[in-house]
């Protein structure tokens, strides 16, 4: 927690990262980058299901509809703030020359799509009729 | 490359004057364009679902939200990748760079909540 909340001080105050280790060769430094990209493409895409969801499935109830429409959109959030988080920690592990960070949230993330995608599979067969 | 670890900033100096540049930036640049065309998918679903129910000022007003994100999106992305382009040795991307594209997305995100509920 404590960890966090000094990284999301990073975030705002970009001089503090300079200040530590030295400078890594710029190549890793755009690898990360992409990396943070392609995590906020994910958000995107998973914002984009939630608003699909909500489009084209309107003959499902109310509450399934809104529940798994919302269910994405916080998938989409937690994405993306992950995403600038894990980007500035790697950021900090390669001007410190240590090991980069590991991390769960890729086997939560592709966790909580899988139970997204039977729910929706489920519901577009039972709760059909609403 | 400024300045590093004397040894160690000499040895990567040398390194990348005898290496290829390589598409690193040029990568660098397609990947934030492929972010700004998800984020434009993102934004043109979100407008559809404020139009849907007819225009009321509420969803009127989720509409220039959304389209004010998706503007400040593509204002990062462009001048991030003015910065690649413009130099040998590109700057990495700064902290505050990476918080506002993530913010961005938030931000769409609450508005795509309130209007789905």
């Amino acid at each position: 927690m404590i960890d966090l909340a000094r990284n999301v001080r990073v975030w705002f105050a970009p001089e503090s990262v300079r200040q530590e280790g030295s400078t890594p060769d710029y190549r890793f430094s755009l690898a990360n980058e992409r990396t943070f990209l392609a995590w906020l493409r994910t958000a995107l895409a998973l914002i984009g299901g939630g608003f699909a969801v909500d489009q084209f499935l309107p003959d499902l109830r109310w509450g399934w509809r809104v529940g798994l429409a919302l269910a994405l959109l916080a998938a989409g959030v937690l994405c993306s703030l992950r995403a600038v988080n894990h980007w500035v920690r790697c950021e900090r592990a390669m001007r410190r020359g240590e090991d980069l960070p590991v991390s769960r949230f890729p086997a939560l993330l592709s966790l909580v799509v899988a139970v997204v995608a039977v729910a929706m599979v489920f519901v577009v067969l039972v709760g059909w009729e609403g | 490359m400024s300045e590093g670890g004397a040894s160690e900033g000499e040895a990567s100096e040398g390194a990348a004057a005898d290496r290829d540049p390589g598409l690193q930036p040029e990568r660098t640049r397609l990947a934030w364009r492929r972010t700004t065309l998800s984020g434009t998918v993102s934004a043109v679903l979100a407008v559809k679902t404020a139009l849907h129910g007819g225009p009321s000022p509420a969803a009127l007003i989720a509409c220039a939200l959304c389209c004010a994100l998706w503007l400040g999106f593509l204002y990062l992305a462009h001048r991030r990748i003015h910065t690649l382009t413009s130099s040998d040795t590109p700057p990495s991307l700064t902290p505050r760079t990476a918080a506002t594209a993530a913010l961005c997305t938030v931000a769409m995100a609450v508005c795509g909540a309130a209007l789905v509920f």
